[in-house]
């Protein structure tokens, strides 16, 4: 499991979001909400292909076993190094002593969620080894510091103008908020690091088992320059990621661009078998591929948790998500975010640390409908919710005794009829007290916190005496 | 002659008699003869999205006690609650019990209003006229988990005088999520006011939907923005003349 993680307040954080991240979020969402939209309008049989997706990654990971050996013994005959790390600290070490090994002193990164999950760029930097994120947004995100807000857009919370100023601090320059501009200062001042660095690291996409390829889908080129320049390639890959074969992976390149970008194909597909067989080739020397399982084997055993692992990392979900669109990533306190992340951390952190995260979402279901693997997301979220009220196999309750006392009590008045009726029948007078102009604008505890955002309508309650009324009547007139 | 019980929420219940009252006049009026089981309380689902799930049965099993003793159909004012007991009742007990057993036989005679109206009585018209600009909100579990996608604005499409006006982002959630509003009330503040806000910009003089828990947050919203859109549920609407 990950080391211990700070307490995840959503809520408090909900009370401080920066004004302007729901805007920057909302326009770039809303675009590729619109374009997937398009692509998928284009493709007749966008229903079976999804269901294709869902039926692969879960036969997938239900047989992770398999297919992992598999995947070691084709990494290995095409001359890769494989390792095996249990924990994000043992993944970390393996990083560092293959740098150490090889008198790393500066290494370019590609995009890499895995690499995020490790926090290994703070290892590298302690280290005394640079580390650069050579993806234009992760490179705008490591400038400020953070981490990313967005699954594929890391910078997503971010306006040009925010970007601009940035840039104009950290690099000592006058940097204008021309996004074309933005990308040719980062792009100058890449372009020499690629030229300079002694490793590569990257994640990747898929890992195909057949035959032991790295798949990197990109939008910007850094991740071939990434895995083809310096002499040294690692790869640092959630076990989740592995698919079956080469016919299996042309599912999720034609479901993946279109639900995350909604482009046809991404600009980049590159596949990675080993490296170099021979001088005059183009790869690195070295290849290594780290598989990081961080709790994941243990998720695998929770039949309802586990659909998460389906997960092809398109972000599609947050980009539909009105609680995202309004809170942004850093809401959901680690390095995945939107409906997605609400299911991540609370499985992968415990149901301690997340707890308000299964309850961050309206349940509204928009996520499941556009999930290009069909990840049930509403169910696992209401799974957590369990979890986190009742306790479970995995987990005790993490829920105050107060509030659970209280859906005690609840359920009693709802499965005493009785209770329920003769409750029914007192409310519109003990709440008539609070009644203004027919609404009801400041309730106490716990309406009060329906009533701090709007008021409560009347308590009027007259159907049940009407109906008694009408049968009364109807009775008499026979 | 149809027949079928009247299943009245526990939201309508307590905040909309009149809604009731109307659905009763037209289910009535369309040759239904309806049944009023009193033992009925809430279907649950506030307790089973926090995670109460064994708290929940015991709720599920009076709501299947009071609407056993006939084998009418059962019609509610709300695709959530509905979907509840269509989608959720069925997980509740273990497969092959008797309970499960009821519980699947229940929910294949659960339907929300329209959907009874639309489906099940094959009605499209109900002779309302409502000369006015309406614009609708499609609630999420109604739309995703119930599946209904044309019924209410089939409906609406025969009301005379009716000026239809598609709302921007018709679908997307209002900010109730149950008890959502309650657990972030800032984050529901938020998606609540936005859905407001397109209501204020689509020019309707009314907002209508399908869904008593949507109805609270929206009106409550619109009251609070100082509107005078009137938010109504499909029923009233329909039962205007």
């Amino acid at each position: 499991m990950s080391e211990p993680h700070s307490y995840i307040g959503f809520e408090e954080y909900s009370q401080r979001i920066p004004q302007s991240i729901p805007a920057a979020v909302q326009q770039a969402t809303s675009r590729f909400v619109g374009l997937r939209a398009a692509r998928v309008a284009e493709m007749p049989h966008w229903e079976q292909l999804r269901q294709l997706g869902s039926d692969i990654r879960l036969h997938t990971i239900e047989n992770l076993d398999y297919y992992l050996t598999k995947l070691e013994i084709n990494v290995q005959a095409a001359g890769g190094i494989v390792h095996w790390a249990a924990t994000a600290g043992d993944a970390r070490q393996i990083v560092l002593q293959i740098a150490k090994e090889h008198d790393v002193k500066l290494a370019v990164k590609s995009k890499s969620m895995a690499t995020e999950e490790i926090e290994l760029n703070h290892a590298l930097e302690e280290a005394g080894i640079e580390a650069l994120e050579t993806d234009l947004g992760e490179y705008i995100i490591q400038l400020a510091g953070t981490g990313p807000s967005h699954i594929i857009v890391p910078a997503v919370h971010l306006k040009k103008e925010e970007i601009a100023s940035l840039f104009s601090e950290k690099l000592k320059i006058q940097a204008p908020a021309d996004p074309a501009v933005l990308a040719r200062i980062a792009r100058e001042t890449l372009r020499e690091k690629f030229l300079n660095a002694e490793m590569g690291i990257t994640g990747a996409n898929f890992l195909v088992a057949e035959t032991g390829t790295l798949v990197i889908v990109t939008n910007e080129g850094n991740g071939r320059m990434c895995s083809t320049m310096p002499d040294l390639h690692v790869a640092v890959v959630g076990i989740d990621k592995v698919i079956p074969d080469w016919e299996t992976l042309t599912v999720f390149l034609k479901l993946l661009a279109r639900s995350a970008t909604g482009q046809k194909i991404s600009t980049y597909t590159q596949f990675i078998t080993g490296p170099r067989k021979e001088e005059g080739e183009f790869g690195p020397k070295e290849f290594h591929l780290v598989l990081l399982d961080n709790g994941r084997s243990k998720i695998l055993q929770d039949s309802v948790g586990r659909e998460i692992f389906k997960c092809i990392r398109c972000g599609a979900c947050a980009n539909v998500c009105p609680v995202y669109k309004h809170v942004g990533g850093f809401a959901y306190g680690w390095f995945i975010s939107g409906p997605i992340g609400a299911i991540f951390a609370p499985q992968m952190l415990g149901t301690r640390v997340a707890r308000e995260l299964p309850y961050a979402s309206t349940l509204c279901g928009a996520c499941a409908d556009v999930c290009p693997v069909k990840i049930p997301i509403p169910k696992i979220l209401r799974h957590l919710r369990k979890r986190v009220a009742e306790g479970d196999v995995v987990s005790g309750p993490a829920m105050a005794t107060s509030i659970r006392a209280t859906a005690g009590l609840v359920s009693l008045a709802l499965a005493w009829n009785w209770i329920y009726r003769t409750g029914t029948r007192l409310l519109p007078s003990i709440m008539g007290v609070f009644l203004k102009d027919g609404w009801i604008p400041s309730a106490p505890y716990p309406l009060s916190r329906w009533t701090s955002v709007r008021p409560l309508p009347r308590f009027n309650a007259q159907f049940r005496s009407w109906w008694k009324n009408k049968l009364g009547k109807k009775d008499t007139s026979r | 002659m149809a027949k079928a019980q009247l299943f009245i929420t526990c939201l309508a219940d307590q905040f909309y008699t009149g809604t009731l009252q109307n659905m009763t006049r037209l289910l009535e009026e369309l040759g239904v003869e309806l049944i009023f089981p009193p033992e009925q309380t809430c279907c649950g689902q506030p307790l089973y999205n926090n995670g109460f799930e064994d708290r929940t049965r015991e709720v599920a099993r009076n709501f299947l006690r009071a609407f056993s003793h006939t084998d009418a159909p059962i019609v509610g004012p709300s695709g959530s609650c509905a979907s509840m007991i269509k989608h959720h009742y069925p997980d509740l007990f273990p497969v092959g019990t008797p309970e499960h057993n009821l519980a699947n036989e229940i929910a294949a005679r659960t339907h929300e209003f329209t959907d009874y109206l639309v489906n099940v009585l094959k009605v499209t018209d109900v002779g309302a006229v409502y000369p006015h600009k309406v614009t609708y909100h499609a609630s999420c579990h109604y739309l995703r988990e119930m599946g209904l996608k044309t019924e209410a604005k089939s409906l609406l499409s025969n009301v005379k005088g009716l000026e239809f006006i598609t709302l921007n982002e018709e679908d997307t959630c209002c900010g109730f999520g149950g008890a959502f509003t309650v657990t972030f009330p800032e984050v529901s503040r938020l998606l609540m006011e936005k859905k407001v806000g397109n209501i204020i910009a689509s020019q309707a003089d009314t907002v209508v939907m399908c869904e008593p828990g949507c109805l609270m947050n929206v009106a409550g919203g619109l009251y609070k923005a100082g509107s005078n859109i009137r938010a109504m549920h499909i029923i009233d609407l329909l039962a205007e003349r």
